[in-house]
Parts: C-alpha cells; sequence; structure tokens
C-alpha cells in the first residue's frame, strides 16, 4: 500500500549502504503489516440487511467448467482492531451463548477444523447473515455488515486462521481456553451434515 | 381402550392407596402387589403405588406417586446375573436418548431424541418389529434453542393415545394402535426461546406439558390440554401478576415470604419476570386422593444473579395445583434468588411416611442444590432437608423459613471469579430420576459430584438467543469420581449406602420386587445392583453410554424383561454428542470441562436393549 512507502524511504537514508536492502525490507514489511494491523475504519459500512458479496458457494462441485466466486479476503483478515472488536460483538450478540469460547455445545464448535457451511471469511459472513437450517439464526439486518465482518474475522483466528499478531492475546473474563493468538492453524475439513439433521 | 391409567383416575381417591408392605426381613420378594402388602410390616412405609402389577409401563414415572418401581418378580438378586440379552433395535439416531420407553398393550413406544420419532414395536412377534413410525418433523430450526443436546424425555400414553412432545414446542397426540396423529397442538414458540423436552403427564383426561428455556429468557409455563381435542384447557405461568400464575383464593402456601399479591412481579426489577425463566420440563406426580399435581419450576434466566434482584417468584420453586383449573393451593421456592442455576424440577416422589408417630402424605425431592427434602404435601411445610452430596453453597436449609442459609461468598458476582461453587450448575442431581422401592424403603438416587467456577458477565437478552451471562467452568467434587449413586432411608434420614462412579449417573434408575436395581452409565455399562446392601450383581456393556430411564415390563410370554435405551448425550454427554472441543472449558455451559475424557471411553448412536433371564 502507497502510504507506507514514504516512510519506509525516509528511514532508509540514514542508513548505510551494507544494512539499506534489509532494512528496507525488514521495515516496509513491519509497516505494511503494522499500519494495516493497526487500521481503524470508524465509518464503517452502512447497515444493511442484504448482503452485497458476490455469491458463495457450499460445494466444490459445479455443474461445467469451474467458475471461481467472488474475493477470498474479508475487510478485517488482517487488522487486530477488527478482530478484537469481532471478539467483543460476538459475546454482545450472544454468540458465545451457543458456540461458547470456540468448543460449542448448542451450536457447533469454532476451534477446530471441522467446518459444515465453509471456512471462508464469505462463507461465514453469509451463515451470520442467512442463519442456517439446523438453528444457527439468521442474524442479517439485525447487525451491520460491517460488524458482521468483524465477527467472521474473529470466528476465523479462533482455530488459528488469522495471522498470529492480528488474532487477540488477551482475555478480560475467565480464562476457559488458550488466547486465540496461540492458536494453532487448523486446516479446514469441511464436515459432513451434522447428526442431529439426519432424517430416515 | 381401557389402561391402567384410565381405570386409577376414575377410582375414588382413598380406593387407590394401597399398602404395600416394606419389610426389611422378608427375603422372598412376593408374586404380587397384593400378596406383597399382606407381608409382615416392620418398617409401615406406605405409597400411592396403585399397582396391582399389570406388567405394563404406560408412563417414564411408572405411576402418579412416580416410584419407578416394578413389582414383578422374576428377575431377582439371586437370579439377575443369569440376565442376557434378549433383543434389540438401533433408533438410528445420534443425540442423547434420554426416553423411558413405555409397553402398552403388547406394544413397546419409544420416542427418540430430535427428530423425535415415535416408534411402536410389537413385542408378541419374535425380535419386537416395527409396527409403525410416527414422524412429527418438527421445525429444524428448534435445535438452535435447545441449551443441552437434543433430548426428549418420553411420551405418556392414555385413553388409546400416545402423547410427546416435539423438540419445535409442540404437543402431539397419536392413535396407540394405528399410529396416525390424532391431534397436535403448538404450545410455545421458538422465536422467543421456547422448545419442549419434558415427558407429559396425562391427569383426568388433560395433557400437562411445559416449556424448556431458561437459558433463553423464556417465560416458564405448565399447560393443560384437554386429551380429546388439544385445545388448551389451562395455562400457569412461572412468572407475572397472580392472575397469570393462577393464584387466587385457594394459595394458602405454608411460609410466610410466599404470601402477598403479585409476588412473581415484585419480587423482579421492572419487567424482567417477562424473560425470567422458570421454565416447566421436568417432572410432574399427581395424588388423586388429594387430587393436586405436583411439579417444579425451573432456573431464573439470566444465570447472572446481578440483573435480577428480589427473589424473583415463582422460579426455582414448586406448584401444587388443582388439576382440573390450574389453581394453585400451595408453592414453595427451594431457591429464592437462586444463584446457581439450580432448577426445581427434579423427580418428587409420593409417600406416605411414618414420620414423628405419625402417618404423613410427603412428597420426597432430592434437589439440585444438595438436599433431600421432605414436605408435606398437604401444606408445603418442609419437614425435612438433608445433605446427600457436597455442599459449599449454603450451610443448610432453615425449616423455619424454608429458605436456603446462603454462603455469601460464593455468590456469583459480574465481573468476578467464584471458584468451588458446590454443587455445580447441573445440582447433585439433575433431571435423571430416582425410584422407590416399598420394600427396602429406600430412594435409589443417580445424581453427580462436581464443582464449577463461575464469573457473571453482562447480560444481553436478545429474543431466540442465549441469556445465561455467566462464563462456567466445572469439575469432579472431592474424592474425583462424578457420579454417585445414593441409596437413601427418608426415614433415618441418611444414606444406607453409596456407588461411586467415574462418570456422573445421568441415566435413571429402577427398582424392582425382586430387589434389583438397574441403571447406566455414561462410559456404557448397565448395572443390576442388590436393592438392599448395593452389591454389584450383573452388568453388561452397551454401544453407548446410557443416559436413558431403564423400564420394567411383563411380555406377551410372560417373561420379565428389563429394558434401557443407550445413546450417550444429553447436556453431561454433549462433549460426545455434539462433537464438541474440550479445548474450550466454558463449552456446554461450562459442563465440558468436566468430561474432557468421555469421547474416550464412549461413542454416540442410539440403541434400545432388552434383557431377560435364560
Amino acid at each position: 500500500m502507497a502510504f507506507n512507502r514514504p516512510f519506509g524511504s525516509f528511514a532508509s537514508l540514514r542508513m548505510t549502504i551494507a544494512s539499506l536492502r534489509m532494512t528496507i525490507f525488514a521495515t516496509t514489511v513491519l509497516t505494511l503489516v503494522g499500519c494495516q494491523r493497526e487500521e481503524r475504519n470508524f465509518q464503517g459500512m452502512p447497515p444493511s440487511a442484504t448482503s452485497t458479496m458476490p455469491a458463495t458457494r457450499q460445494t466444490g462441485l459445479q455443474p461445467g467448467p469451474p467458475v471461481r466466486s467472488g474475493p477470498m479476503n474479508g475487510p478485517y483478515e488482517q487488522n487486530a482492531y477488527g478482530v478484537s472488536q469481532g471478539k467483543t460483538l460476538y459475546n454482545q450478540f450472544n454468540c458465545s451463548g451457543c458456540h461458547f469460547q470456540g468448543g460449542g455445545g448448542i451450536g457447533p464448535p469454532l476451534m477446530d477444523d471441522q467446518w459444515v457451511y465453509g471456512s471462508s471469511p464469505e462463507n461465514i459472513f453469509e451463515t451470520i447473515v442467512e442463519g442456517r437450517p439446523n438453528g444457527m439464526p439468521s442474524f442479517g439486518g439485525k447487525i451491520s455488515p460491517d460488524q458482521i465482518w468483524q465477527i467472521t474475522a474473529y470466528v476465523r483466528s479462533m482455530s488459528g486462521l488469522l495471522r498470529k499478531d492480528v488474532a487477540t492475546g488477551r482475555n478480560d473474563d475467565m480464562q476457559v481456553r488458550s488466547q486465540e493468538q496461540a492458536a494453532d492453524k487448523a486446516k479446514p475439513v469441511q464436515s459432513v451434515i451434522p447428526p442431529s439433521a439426519e432424517r430416515q | 381402550m381401557s389402561s391402567q391409567l384410565g381405570r386409577c383416575t376414575s377410582l375414588a381417591g382413598g380406593a387407590l392407596l394401597v399398602l404395600l408392605g416394606c419389610s426389611g426381613t422378608a427375603d422372598r420378594p412376593a408374586e404380587t402387589a397384593e400378596q406383597t402388602s399382606s407381608l409382615p410390616s416392620r418398617v409401615p412405609v406406605t405409597t400411592t403405588d396403585s399397582s396391582g402389577d399389570d406388567g405394563q409401563w404406560i408412563m417414564p414415572a411408572r405411576n402418579y406417586a412416580s416410584t419407578r418401581y416394578s413389582s414383578l418378580t422374576q428377575i431377582t438378586a439371586q437370579n439377575v446375573a443369569q440376565l442376557q440379552l434378549a433383543w434389540t433395535f438401533s433408533t438410528g439416531l445420534t443425540r442423547g436418548h434420554e426416553a423411558a420407553p413405555l409397553v402398552v398393550e403388547n406394544t413397546m413406544y419409544i420416542v427418540t431424541p430430535f427428530p423425535n420419532y415415535l416408534y411402536a414395536l410389537d413385542l408378541t412377534q419374535p425380535g419386537a418389529p416395527t409396527k409403525w413410525t410416527y414422524k412429527p418433523d418438527p421445525a429444524l430450526a428448534s435445535q438452535g434453542v435447545a441449551c443441552c443436546d437434543l433430548v426428549n424425555r418420553g411420551a405418556a400414553y392414555w385413553d388409546g393415545k400416545i402423547y410427546f412432545n416435539s423438540l419445535d414446542a409442540t404437543t402431539h397426540a397419536v392413535d396407540a394402535k394405528t399410529g396416525k396423529s390424532v391431534w397436535r397442538t403448538r404450545v410455545g414458540d421458538i422465536n422467543k426461546g421456547e422448545s419442549t423436552t419434558m415427558a407429559p403427564l396425562v391427569v383426568k383426561g388433560k395433557v400437562l406439558v411445559g416449556n424448556s428455556g431458561g437459558e433463553f429468557g423464556i417465560r416458564g409455563w405448565l399447560t393443560a390440554l384437554d386429551a380429546n381435542t388439544g385445545k388448551l384447557a389451562w395455562r400457569a405461568y412461572t412468572t407475572g401478576p397472580d392472575q397469570d400464575v393462577l393464584i387466587g383464593s385457594r394459595f394458602k402456601p405454608f411460609y410466610s415470604q410466599d404470601r402477598g399479591k403479585d409476588l412473581g412481579v415484585s419480587t423482579w426489577p421492572g419487567d424482567a419476570w417477562k424473560i425470567g425463566g422458570g421454565g416447566v420440563w421436568g417432572w410432574i406426580s399427581y395424588d388423586p386422593d388429594l387430587d393436586l399435581i405436583y411439579y417444579g419450576t425451573a432456573n431464573p434466566g439470566p444465570w447472572n444473579p446481578d440483573v435480577r434482584p428480589g427473589d424473583n417468584k415463582w422460579t426455582a420453586a414448586m406448584f401444587a395445583r388443582d388439576p382440573d383449573n390450574g389453581e394453585a393451593v400451595w408453592a414453595y421456592q427451594w431457591s429464592p434468588h437462586d444463584l446457581f442455576d439450580y432448577d426445581g424440577v427434579n423427580e418428587l416422589v409420593l409417600l406416605d411416611l411414618p414420620i414423628k408417630g405419625q402417618t404423613r402424605k410427603v412428597l420426597i425431592r432430592p434437589e439440585r442444590d444438595g438436599y433431600i427434602y421432605v414436605l408435606d404435601r398437604t401444606t408445603g411445610e418442609v419437614l425435612s432437608a438433608d445433605p446427600y452430596g457436597y455442599i459449599t453453597t449454603t450451610k443448610g436449609i432453615d425449616l423455619k423459613t424454608g429458605r436456603p442459609i446462603e454462603v455469601p461468598e460464593k455468590a456469583p458476582q459480574t465481573g468476578k471469579v467464584v471458584r468451588e461453587i458446590c454443587p455445580a450448575a447441573p445440582g447433585t442431581k439433575d433431571w435423571q430420576p430416582s425410584s422407590y422401592s416399598p420394600r427396602t424403603g429406600l430412594l435409589y438416587i443417580p445424581h453427580q459430584n462436581l464443582c464449577q467456577d463461575e464469573e457473571g458477565v453482562e447480560a444481553n437478552y436478545i429474543a431466540g438467543t442465549p441469556y445465561v451471562a455467566a462464563i462456567v467452568k466445572m469439575y469432579a467434587g472431592p474424592g474425583g469420581h462424578r457420579g454417585e449413586l445414593t441409596a437413601w432411608n427418608p426415614l433415618q434420614r441418611k444414606a444406607a449406602w453409596k456407588i461411586k462412579e467415574k462418570f456422573p449417573v445421568w441415566s435413571g434408575t429402577v427398582v424392582t420386587a425382586g430387589d434389583v436395581v438397574f441403571y447406566g452409565t455414561m462410559d456404557g455399562w448397565f448395572k443390576a445392583l442388590n436393592a438392599r446392601d448395593g452389591t454389584e450383581l450383573w452388568r453388561f456393556k452397551v454401544g453407548s453410554g446410557i443416559v436413558g430411564q431403564p423400564i420394567v415390563y411383563r411380555g406377551p410370554d410372560g417373561k420379565e424383561y428389563v429394558a434401557v435405551l443407550s445413546g450417550v448425550g444429553g447436556w453431561a454427554g454433549a462433549v460426545v454428542a455434539g462433537g464438541l472441543d474440550v479445548r474450550d472449558s466454558s463449552a456446554a455451559l461450562g459442563f465440558v470441562n468436566a468430561m474432557k475424557d468421555l469421547p474416550q471411553a464412549t461413542t454416540k448412536g442410539g440403541m434400545l436393549y432388552v434383557f431377560a433371564l435364560p
């Protein structure tokens, strides 16, 4: 991103030639990562029930030539502030009442590698907006899309799908699980339909 | 079709009180209930069990007194070691199987966890093939408002019909012969967090059902539906003005704090009573002599007590009501301003006991708070309350006021972690029902030994989502074992013996005139104990952990059978049934932390097991 570069270039002026290349690299990476990590979008997106995202897919099987759908990243995937907000919202909107701190209860666990309706940011966003047939409520029109993206990013951090320095590193309440920051990445696996939905 | 229940209800009250002699000296079980009653009776204990045993099992508690006592005598403490598997039946489902099978006119009826199939099995044919299956097709979304797995605690038979609830707050009446729907009535709204998991009870032509959802900010109620039409007869709310609670001129509670106008409103801040919980999802008993039904109410919501100062009536309480119109006759609150999710919905066993030289009509309640209460069931007076497990939350029950003596430092608070709360939220005992033998005079109580740490957090009521506002982490109580089976002597007010189990004993118990107690464990053992001393006599390993209610019946071949559903689940078994992640100690309202080793001990899957002697 353009706004990182002037700072990186300015810093490098005082450096010796020998360390120049490495410093440019390191600082650029740090600031690249750092600025986005600390970015705060106070405007947010307008509250709306309708998703503006392109259609997501629940299956890899497509009739005819496969067409890739949608962008693969939510807006807060690399943003520590957004993830932290997502954690607060996750509790305030009672997501924690069903999924608890990732281990599940009424709803399925979110800290493991099993994903019934997809693990991509768009999948999770749509799951929150649309609800799912086996008990997941539809929050569309109840939470602003921007906040849903924040919750989405936090949900992904629970199984280590975000960078460790973006995931939250503290907990304000009784310790019941290791910090999201310490979560090892759980490679997503497509889960079978939950047993509760079995029909004969 | 003439049923035992139908006959019971038509009899004059006094004739129902069959004296069942209890003899400590009788070595040989009697052949029939009539003979039992003529045995020399050293300890005169009577019950309202009217069983001249017809070998059927038409309601989960066996009878209106809720004794879960079978007077069949083929299987005895002497021969139970030869018990063999007779046949099995797979339900094809994998959530917690908490129901008791029913046996009526040579047919067995099984109601499953969600999606709540009702199976009818033909006991007259080899292997008991399926006669019909009734599928109620409950709303899939109701799975999102079931706090503690997708369980169902059973059906009830009355006058040719099977009655049961599906999870989506709907009551069903099904023709027992054909399996066709007679009526279905929507009794609640899942968008308000209401669901139905309890077994109905049919009393005087009325089907009694209550709602679940104390973790979703519901407003609790007990409803009576006309058994023939499904039309609403009356509804008694747990909270709110007297008019809604059906408190009127007949209401005479024993304790002074329970007297006054509209206590269901004034003991709450503002309108909190409207979302204050107090569901009715446990057991109902009925005394035809006094013509009163008895049932308990569940925890107030949210769990975090900071947001609901006051006694929060009539949650965590019990009512005696007139079954005809629902009118309250008395009430008693086990846990005023409940702090720990101590639902007051456990079974109420109706007995007539000699107390201080007088025969008293009592009800016995092994309560979630760790005490066994004996109440006079005509007045609601607490006659005794004795601990049967490890308790740190209270120092006893003040019999003058009927109130628990609380330990203030154990009260959960917002933003503060309180440790070693014992018993934990599921209590010393949860829903899993006890049984009572008039022969031994003992109550066989399946229960747990758990403590917890808890922190209250900010409460946010959003209809249809959980309203708990507490973070909980449970663990084994002193001794490290998580389950117990206690044989309690209500006359001596102490345990006769105890069995320790690794996991919570989340199954019911049943006791027979052969002096055998049956129960199951969450790691999949079905066990038979000597009812007198607790010696283990027999065990059988079933496919999945047992959280169901065993029953005893006589088959068309004249043989005595014992039946139980296996299929682990329920709140305690949610870690397996729901595939939960044990790395989160707070999962399933904190129960997962105490059950981290259950996935290694059992797998899920519903299967009925039926046993008989060779």
